[in-house]
């Protein structure tokens, strides 16, 4: 009986031990650069730390001034807010659209493929200052486009009521990364479902709203769990096309917290800016988690 | 048999399908055409009205002044540099970290699979100001270092967690044959494991590639000096430089930027769409 259970704790030690020599890299770079810091950064919030790095605990004074003196704080957020929730629906029914529209065996699916994703593996400066060009006021390409229709083109980033959804459209430009997943996930719905309803007399838009759209919902649910985490953080659109403006109209959180770190050097004012953020993504995610039993169906 | 009313209502709405599919594929490359067109038109013809696609005095200046205007061309060798070093490291210490996770326990085992999962949902923002506050101690301000080291410490949750589904749907009867004949765990991790898993090797390798080429900000925060900044830095401090006057020469040196990525796209596509269906998978 002896023998056999040391041969085992002798076969479990050999596998910690590879265990840990081979996710060491990891778990160096979890602890130093996600651990530590996530502790450091909760502490930070509740002190005046510079970038010189004097620090004082001051307990909730930045929350206080954060909701009594600091007239961006509350408007960084009513606008990040806002584009996230005009930007993630349209962003997902927008992309199941197109994705259920390449899912119909269309012919160079490929080139399309290509085309929608092409935006998103681009993102980046270069293509946000091409925007600004084409949503120029006088020259931009859109604005001549409308006015062979009649219409005089606003000022997309200079009037304040439109500039955010200016950079909506932008982002919108920029999802061809959830198309492919949508895509992907309507592939995965057995055609037998589809071969039965049309027996029955189903047509595309039945098949679509009874079928697609119930059976897409876990891509759905994925996609809008990670969409809503990365448009909350919201910064290099709005910093390159408008630098927040007008009148801080496209004025970001994350905006905010860069501005307070990095410009003025608030390191604990800006730590405090990342947890609210960090809150506000948490309860977000809560609800759509807690809610997704009504409306996420799993087929099995 | 469909009737006839079937068959026509058949062709129009796959005739409405394609229109619109087209119109979306239209919205998507024309920017990138206009950017062209732009790049190649002299400043009169830029702002011309009508405005032309195709430039009818095509011009090379853009293009020499722009890359004249800022120094393009050591702020191609620096992203290249960063892009390279940090992709490696992605590829490299992720792979190694997931055969951790998908072939070895330890009573902490399950329990860390779980914290790698939930980074993934962590924002950046929480962990930045002491990141920042760290690399700063270490006097890593104004080098490369803070830009390559994460690539090098596991390389993101999200890539780990791409080889952990990879390498445990590998038998391991594959790795118990290879122990047989002699082989290290280390020798059947490179060996047998590594190239079982090619295609998600690669779709990590260029996905990490333009990820590292396109970041904005992580230079913007660590890197000062001009003379080590990347060219999405770079781009960004010429608009500031030069504000909307010299269009042609933002959308010039925009295209030349791309280029790099554009031809990493074209030429690996397949494993982009690889990677990116693979990122659905978990949901």
């Amino acid at each position: 009986m002896a023998k056999p259970r040391v041969k085992q704790s002798k076969i479990a030690k050999r596998q910690a031990r590879n265990f840990y020599l081979y996710t060491a890299p990891w778990l160096i770079g979890f602890i130093i650069l996600t651990l530590y810091p996530v502790l450091y950064s909760f502490y930070l919030m509740f002190t005046d730390m510079n970038l010189s790095g004097a620090s004082h605990f001051v307990g909730l004074d930045n929350w206080i001034y954060a909701f009594t003196d600091d007239q961006l704080f509350v408007k960084a957020f009513v606008n990040t807010i806002k584009y996230v929730v005009i930007f993630v629906p349209t962003s997902l029914i927008l992309a199941f659209f197109v994705a259920l529209l390449l899912s119909r065996k269309v012919k160079g699916l490929g080139f399309f493929r290509t085309a929608f994703y092409i935006p998103y593996i681009t993102s980046g400066v270069a293509v946000t200052i091409l925007w600004g060009w084409i949503f120029q006021r006088d020259f931009g390409i859109i604005n001549y486009v409308l006015s062979l229709v009649g219409i005089k083109g606003p000022n997309w980033l200079g009037d304040k009521n439109i500039a955010m959804i200016s950079i909506v459209i932008l982002s919108l430009w920029t999802i061809g990364n959830n198309i492919i997943i949508m895509l992907a996930g309507i592939q995965d719905i057995p055609t037998s479902y589809y071969e039965s309803a049309q027996i029955d007399g189903a047509g595309f838009l039945r098949q679509t709203v009874n079928i697609t759209l119930p059976l897409c919902t876990p891509t759905i649910y994925f996609n809008l769990i990670v969409t809503v985490i990365a448009a909350f953080q919201v910064f290099q659109q709005p910093l390159i096309l408008t630098n927040g403006g007008p009148l801080n109209s496209t004025y970001t959180a994350a905006m905010h917290l860069y501005n307070n770190g990095f410009l003025y050097g608030k390191m604990g004012y800006a730590s405090m800016m990342a947890w609210s953020m960090f809150a506000v993504i948490m309860v977000i995610t809560i609800v759509t988690v807690s809610t997704s039993k009504y409306w996420v169906f799993y087929d099995d | 048999m469909p009737t006839k009313s079937q068959k026509k209502g058949k062709i129009i709405s796959r005739t409405i399908t394609y229109l619109i599919l087209g119109i979306a594929a239209l919205i998507c490359l024309f920017p990138f055409l206009w950017m062209i067109s732009t790049s190649f038109k002299p400043m009169s013809e830029i702002y011309s009205m009508p405005p032309t696609l195709i430039p009818k005095s095509p011009t090379l200046e853009n293009i020499i002044e722009g890359w004249k205007g800022a120094d393009f061309g050591l702020f191609f060798k620096n992203t290249a540099f960063i892009t390279l070093l940090a992709t490696v490291g992605t590829v490299l210490s992720s792979s190694v970290v997931a055969y951790g996770f998908s072939r070895f326990q330890s009573r902490l085992s399950p329990f860390l699979f779980v914290v790698l999962l939930g980074t993934m949902m962590l924002p950046s923002q929480v962990t930045l100001i002491p990141q920042y506050l760290l690399y700063n101690k270490l006097h890593m301000i104004d080098t490369y270092w803070p830009l390559i080291i994460p690539s090098w410490l596991g390389g993101g949750a999200f890539n780990i967690f791409l080889f952990i589904q990879f390498f445990r749907s590998l038998p391991k009867e594959l790795d118990e044959a290879a122990e047989i004949d002699g082989a290290n765990s280390f020798q059947v991790f490179y060996k047998i494991l590594l190239p079982s898993v090619k295609p998600v090797m690669l779709a990590v390798l260029v996905m990490a590639l333009v990820y590292n080429w396109n970041d904005f900000f992580n230079p913007l925060i660590y890197l000062n000096s001009n003379d080590k900044f990347t060219i999405a830095i770079g781009l960004q401090f010429f608009k500031g430089s030069q504000g909307n006057v010299q269009i042609g020469q933002m959308m010039a040196m925009a295209l030349v930027s791309l280029l790099p990525v554009l031809v990493i796209f074209a030429t690996c596509q397949k494993y982009f769409i690889q990677g990116i269906k693979m990122s659905g998978l978990k949901g």
